[in-house]
């Protein structure tokens, strides 16, 4: 407890002790260094940028759920709905969709001559960002005064009615009418190109420029979640997820802080949704399951619920299990063994299956956060005066 | 926090009376809601209530399907207040062992008589083991472990499981639809009371459900074991004191509720004579909706709030689209859970009171 608040405290108001710089530090400047240059190892159109690009924006969305999820404690099972918000976002505004209109805005000459609506990412991405921010403030609303697990069946239902909606609403909504809103699972396509200044043309052959748009963005967030959770916010998340009834006799808003908690969370799905849609090239429904939700919640978990850089580990790890290793490495595994099965297929089996070990054996994350560490081991630690069962409103 | 929607008791003031009334009468209005309206359509139409009534009749069927899983749903959270997310997947499980158990026990669409009944009866059996030993051993490994930790951590365990069991679905039968022999020819017309058609499928889901319930209801009301699980449910620690051992209480019953899963997968499987690796999911949403609409933790609210899903699920199918059940019967989930979170019959919960 000491521990944690001195360190909290040097962040406010003492400036920097001078010393030996931790090792931690260290590394982290060495990662992000490597992780700058690491493209021009590779061929600009080499597979392994663009899978590391998509890990990246993964990052993103595992940095957004950690702060529903990690900071303030409530377990988000929709969260696909906000990236699909985001990606269909991307898809209205940035592509000849709504063929009648005729926008452009910060887009390049051949963009131009096209119908539709075309804006540049710059504009789109802080659209999808506050168009997500509030749907979930609107989705959190109704479960602000559920507990726990009804918080989580709540937003699960939220994120099926999303898809469901993204599905079915090329031929009206609710068999009213008849307008196609989201091309169901034909999807959007193609989807513009992000368009930057000062970096080499997005193409498809080209992967270098989305692999560094998708650096700046992550290492962006990260950045936000530590300054967030060192925030006074940040802090009355923590406070909530730790005792709710505790908080608010110590005046914290819980109500206005956990739509916070939503509406940040959203918002950083929104925006790797506007990404993903713009690399991926198209936005369909197929994307929006609820078995990607619990992807992004396994990455959480994996590195630790709460810790910003075992979040980062966490989705980086699991995004190359899935994109890598499973197809490639382990694929060979089955029939080897004389079995008869694509192991791509048992992808969700398989990160289950991660989910249940860890919970079981490591349920504090590969690189736990100090606070929630200690919350474990109090309780494991078997404290004789604790009760058999929780029981918490 | 104030108590959300649940009042406190006893002394109530007029205005929270007045409140759970109308969260009450709401929640009934907002369930006939769909009924009444395409009741009222039929008859501006043609006068004629009868496809209404066999909508509704489908839907019961149906409804017998999900009220069996959400009892599990019901007992598990009773006991342990855990939202058992897998348990709409072991439902899958029973139907595939329904399914596979039909070649084994070698029942065909020539079978008939006596032989199909004590077929059908012996896979029932089966299907209702396997489901009741596999939910067993899930709580043991996934469960039991994490009865001390935070409240999120044997649910992120059971989304983990139920992944567990739609993969083995997968491996199982492969990713499409697999079709069931129609043993009991489950859309041939039995008998018809003024304009609705009892199909064979229809008497099995009665034949199976309504004495799986009553025994069940009467199992756990007066049967010793069924007073150590109310007991544990009530408080878990006083029930320890009182030399009951709470680890076996709970056991049992997954025990139950697994069984129950496997009666349930065995209907589905006839009934809908197909069988998907994917249809525990959604079968496991509405089943919970059913059980948090009936009152979670009340035995009758799950079976009540089943057959009341199960209406909803067919007047969507028949009249809206298929493709629309899914997001209407969440939106119900959703209303319930924020204006009456106990249900029409009232939560029997430790939280509850």
């Amino acid at each position: 407890m000491s521990t944690t608040t001195r360190r909290r405290g040097r962040n406010f108001t003492t400036p920097e002790k001078v010393g030996p710089v931790p090792v931690s530090t260290l590394v982290a400047v060495v990662a992000i260094v490597f992780a700058f240059l690491f493209p021009f190892f590779f061929e600009s159109g080499s597979g392994f940028i663009g899978d590391s690009t998509t890990a990246l924006i993964y990052v993103v969305m595992a940095l957004g759920l950690n702060i529903v999820v990690g900071f303030a404690g409530l377990l988000d099972l929709g969260y696909v709905a906000f990236f699909a918000i985001g990606a269909y976002t991307m898809g209205w505004l940035g592509s000849s969709w709504f063929s009648d209109a005729n926008v452009h805005v910060g887009v390049s000459e051949v963009l131009q001559k096209q119908p539709g609506i075309h804006l540049n990412w710059l504009i789109i991405l802080p659209c999808a960002a506050a168009a997500a921010a509030l749907l979930g403030a609107v989705l959190g609303f109704p479960t602000l005064r559920l507990r726990g697990d009804y918080i989580a069946i709540v937003t699960l239902a939220f994120g099926e009615i999303i898809g469901r909606i993204a599905v079915n609403s090329d031929e009206g909504f609710l068999g009213i009418g008849s307008f196609n809103l989201t091309n169901g699972r034909s999807g959007i396509t193609p989807v513009d190109k992000i368009d930057l200044p000062f970096l080499e043309r997005f193409t498809t052959l080209n992967l270098r420029p989305w692999y560094w748009t998708a650096l700046v963005l992550a290492l962006v967030v990260v950045f936000i979640n530590f300054r967030l959770r060192d925030s006074r916010i940040g802090r009355a998340w923590i406070a909530i997820r730790e005792d709710e009834v505790a908080a608010v006799s110590m005046g914290i808003p819980t109500v206005r802080v956990k739509l916070l908690a939503y509406a940040m969370g959203a918002a950083l799905g929104g925006m790797a949704g506007t990404f993903l849609g713009s690399y991926i090239n198209v936005v369909n429904a197929d994307q929006f399951e609820f078995s990607f939700s619990i992807f992004v919640l396994a990455m959480i978990i994996l590195g630790g619920l709460g810790s910003i850089w075992g979040v980062v580990v966490g989705a980086l790890a699991l995004s190359y299990i899935n994109t890598r290793l499973i197809p490639d490495v382990f694929n060979t595994v089955p029939s080897k063994l004389g079995l008869d099965f694509d192991l791509t297929q048992l992808g969700f089996g398989i990160f289950g299956f991660l989910l249940v070990i860890m919970m079981v054996l490591r349920p504090q994350g590969l690189l736990p956060e100090k606070r929630h560490q200690a919350e474990f081991a109090d309780v494991t630690g078997g404290s004789g005066d604790e009760p058999v069962l929780e029981v918490r409103r | 926090m104030e108590s959300a929607a649940i009042p406190e008791r006893p002394p109530r003031s007029r205005g929270e009376l007045a409140r759970e009334v109308f969260s009450k009468y709401g929640l009934i209005v907002l369930l006939a809601a769909m009924p009444v309206w395409f009741g009222i359509r039929d008859l501006a139409d043609d006068g004629d209530l009868s496809r209404l009534a066999n909508n509704m009749k489908d839907g019961l069927s149906n409804g017998a399907i999900w009220a069996l899983i959400a009892i599990g749903y019901t007992l598990v959270y009773g006991i342990i207040e855990l939202i058992n997310f897998a348990h709409g997947d072991l439902f899958m499980i029973g139907s595939f062992v329904a399914f596979g158990m039909i070649g084994s026990v070698g029942l065909t669409i020539a079978s008939a008589g006596l032989g199909l009944f004590l077929g059908l009866l012996l896979i029932l059996v089966i299907s209702m083991i396997a489901c009741g030993t596999l939910n067993v051993m899930i709580e043991r490994v996934a469960y039991r472990p994490l009865r001390d930790a935070p409240r999120l951590a044997p649910l992120i365990t059971a989304v983990g499981f139920s992944f567990i069991l739609q993969n083995v679905g997968l491996l199982w039968l492969g990713g499409s639809h697999t079709s069931v022999p129609d043993l009991i020819s489950s859309q041939k017309e039995l008998f018809s009371i003024a304009g609705v058609n009892v199909n064979n499928g229809d008497m099995l889901a009665a034949v199976v459900t309504i004495p799986l319930v009553i025994v069940l209801v009467n199992f756990i009301s007066r049967s010793r074991i069924g007073r150590a699980m109310r007991a544990t449910a009530q408080d878990p620690q006083a029930a320890r004191l009182m030399g009951i051992n709470v680890d076996t209480t709970i056991s049992f019953t997954f025990l139950l509720g697994g069984l129950m899963a496997g009666a349930a997968g065995l209907i589905y499987a006839l009934y809908q004579t197909d069988v998907w690796f994917f249809s525990g999911f959604i079968a496991g949403l509405l089943s919970f909706t059913a059980a948090v609409m009936g009152g979670i933790g009340n035995l009758k609210g799950a079976v009540l709030g089943g057959l009341i899903i199960g209406v909803i699920q067919q007047i969507s199918d028949n009249r809206i689209g298929t493709e629309w059940t899914a997001a209407i019967v969440f939106a119900y989930l959703v209303l319930i859970l924020v204006f009456r979170p106990q249900g029409l019959l009232g939560e029997q919960t430790r939280e509850a009171g």
